[in-house]
């Protein structure tokens, strides 16, 4: 009984010392890591959309886009988060669409955990910028040999899984926004 | 006088020993799902290699001095809850300070926590011994699993992509061998690294 007793106060006490020293470390380091995701999301579109000056926030359902506008103040597009299912977990992409929601202006895998070397090249360079001025209608497509319309690209050899899974996000997504956007 | 040499000599030993004879990827086999999931690329390796040093330096720190409250029957718990708590601090730290590293590290972050290096020196050796020797155990044993995972990576990376840490290596008609950045690749290279391993062991013995 004693000896239970005992287990069970040490147990609790570290677990305790534990949970205390993380949420200490988590409130300081909390404000930095929202300023990062923040950061990261404003360095993606004016990276993906140079010409955008002026950005608005459009909530929708559950989600924000970005109304993005120009010098002069014309629409030039949209730019919105998509996240869903890789291979291996959850991939979020940032993708700035023109305003007729036709052609995407780029994308930029903000997060993934695909397997390094393979599906994790969705992040490389060579593979996003298959995805400037791609032609969204009817849908984004892809293809494991030759390009040959506006609307596809070509999978990484070897994570065809994970290219599929891009493509499919990037698809749903725009779709909803076509509906939503509608309104 | 001669207990100062005498524990001198033991603590270089406790620290010597896992960058070579005890080493924990090519001679004791440990923690093997990191080694050959990570080693993609050279600078993965040594990524990981330095948060693993970080989460082995303080978990043995601190389970040798609380050795002797943790009852035995829960030590294991006890253990996990400490690496668990320490692989999170890395975690959060990287995401505060480092995004790009975070990012690029990503998963194996997190599986820090079931690297069984980490838990086999806090059972094996921190929890037997004093701190300091704990800690130089912990140093040598990381430095050694550093070592390991960037040689590792980059034979794989040189190999099945043609750089070295991401300068091409290779002259342009080197048609990358794709298999060496698959698990296969993997396997085989570690293989032949502990083959070698053994055969230099070998050596050395005789």
């Amino acid at each position: 009984m004693k000896e239970a007793f005992k287990i069970i106060v040490v147990l609790t006490v570290i677990c305790l010392i534990c949970a205390f020293f993380l949420s200490f470390v988590f409130s300081v380091a909390k404000e930095k890591i929202e300023m990062n995701a923040k950061r990261a999301i404003e360095e993606g579109i004016s990276k993906l959309a140079p010409c955008a000056k002026r950005v608005e926030e459009i909530k929708l359902k559950d989600e924000v886009v970005y109304k993005l506008f120009d010098e002069q103040d014309n629409s030039v597009g949209y730019a919105f988060l998509a996240q869903g299912q890789g291979y291996q977990g959850k991939i979020k992409i940032l993708a700035v669409v023109d305003s007729s929601l036709e052609k995407l202006e780029g994308i930029e895998v903000v997060e993934s955990v695909e397997t390094p070397g393979l599906g994790a090249r969705i992040t490389e360079a060579l593979f996003m910028e298959q995805f400037k001025k791609l032609t969204v209608i009817p849908k984004i497509e892809y293809v494991k040999e030759e390009v040959e319309k506006d609307n596809q690209i070509m999978a990484i050899t070897g994570a065809t899984v994970t290219s599929k899974a891009v493509v499919n996000i990037l698809n749903k997504r725009i779709e909803e926004l076509r509906e939503e956007l509608k309104g | 006088m001669a207990e100062i040499i005498e524990s001198k000599i033991k603590m270089k030993k406790e620290f010597i020993k896992g960058l070579w004879k005890e080493h924990p990827i090519l001679r004791q086999l440990l923690g093997m799902c990191p080694a050959l999931a990570v080693t993609t690329s050279a600078i993965n390796g040594i990524s990981m290699g330095l948060a693993v040093i970080f989460v082995l330096f303080f978990s043995s720190l601190v389970v040798s001095l609380i050795k002797k409250v943790i009852p035995p029957q829960v030590r294991i718990a006890v253990y996990t809850v400490i690496i668990a708590t320490f692989v999170t601090v890395v975690d959060i730290f990287f995401k505060a300070n480092f995004p790009q590293i975070s990012r690029a590290l990503g998963p194996y972050l997190p599986l820090i926590v079931v690297n069984c290096i980490i838990l086999g020196r806090c059972e094996a050796f921190a929890s037997k011994n004093s701190v300091l020797v704990s800690l130089l155990d912990a140093l040598g044993m990381g430095l050694g699993f550093m070592w390991g995972l960037f040689l590792l990576g980059s034979i794989r990376e040189i190999l099945g992509f043609g750089s070295l840490l991401g300068v091409k290596m290779m002259p342009p008609e080197y048609n990358p061998l794709i298999i060496m950045i698959l698990p296969a690749g993997a396997f085989l290279v570690l293989g032949f690294l502990v083959a070698v391993m053994n055969r230099l062991e070998l050596r050395i013995k005789n």
